[in-house]
């Protein structure tokens, strides 16, 4: 599914990153622990996360994420938004917690990384 | 591909700093943008990266400094880390998926779930580990192209 048309499932806004809503998520995650981003995702997976520290920008990074989205309406500061959009890596926010906004995009058709 | 150059290796060396959490993930961020470059395949690529990450970022949780050091060759990428630190007393126990010893405020960042080393031995072809209790820690990793 394009990130784009997970935007309206999820109610998102984007915070940044528009150029590259086109790109396909094949797979999501969803955890607090970048460990487990980092043992478990594949390429192209959207991570779904409450962290909003700069480790969470390097994860997806180095693990080729399709994208972030912030659950809880947790807004990352502005450097970690410049960083992302330096290293091409689009940031969503949306106001539901993760359980919802996992269970949306389930329900949607998308999978996880297993 | 098989240029002289790169017979020869590309050597990238990076100085870490323990407890620099805002710098962590550079060097392996560095090293991902040469793979890149010379046009090694992304599925290589991410787990060299991921490697290379999980082995800097435990630098700079546990560690007050380190080296490490990334051999580019044609046919393979080999990460070296040598660190000053308290060294890890039991590696089977460390080795140990979940096993973490991060303090409270790390694993508030997203880290300490015990995957770290773990997850280095999942994504490379040799991984080996030295370690010493009050000295430090070696890491020595390689992965085929």
């Amino acid at each position: 599914m394009r990130l784009s048309q997970i935007l309206p499932v999820l109610k998102a806004e984007v915070l940044c990153g528009t150029k590259w809503l086109g790109r396909e998520a094949e797979t999501v995650y969803g955890s607090d622990l970048l460990s487990d981003v980092l043992a478990f995702t594949t390429e192209e997976t959207l991570l779904l996360t409450g962290l909003t520290n700069i480790q969470v920008i390097r994860t997806a990074e180095v693990s080729d994420l399709a994208g972030i989205v912030f659950v809880n309406g947790k807004r990352p500061a502005v450097e970690i938004l410049a960083m992302a959009e330096e290293k091409g890596i689009p940031l969503l926010i949306t106001k539901l917690p993760m359980y919802e906004a996992c269970g949306l995009l389930y329900q949607n058709g998308l999978k996880g990384c297993m | 591909m098989r240029d002289g150059s790169l017979e020869q290796g590309i050597s990238l060396h990076f100085n870490l700093v323990g407890a620099d959490f805002d710098s962590a993930g550079e060097a392996s961020s560095k090293i991902k943008l040469v793979l890149q470059q010379i046009g090694i395949r992304s599925e290589i690529i991410r787990r060299i990266a991921i490697s290379a990450y999980e082995a800097e970022i435990n630098v700079i949780i546990h560690a007050y400094r380190g080296k490490m050091q990334a051999e580019i060759y044609s046919d393979r990428t080999e990460i070296r880390l040598e660190d000053q630190g308290p060294g890890i007393p039991d590696i089977a126990l460390a080795m140990r998926e979940g096993y973490s010893t991060a303090p409270e405020h790390i694993r508030k960042m997203g880290f300490g779930a015990g995957m770290g080393l773990p997850n280095m031995v999942r994504c490379t072809d040799e991984f080996d580990i030295q370690s010493v209790t009050g000295v430090g820690t070696i890491i020595t990793m390689m992965v085929r192209h």
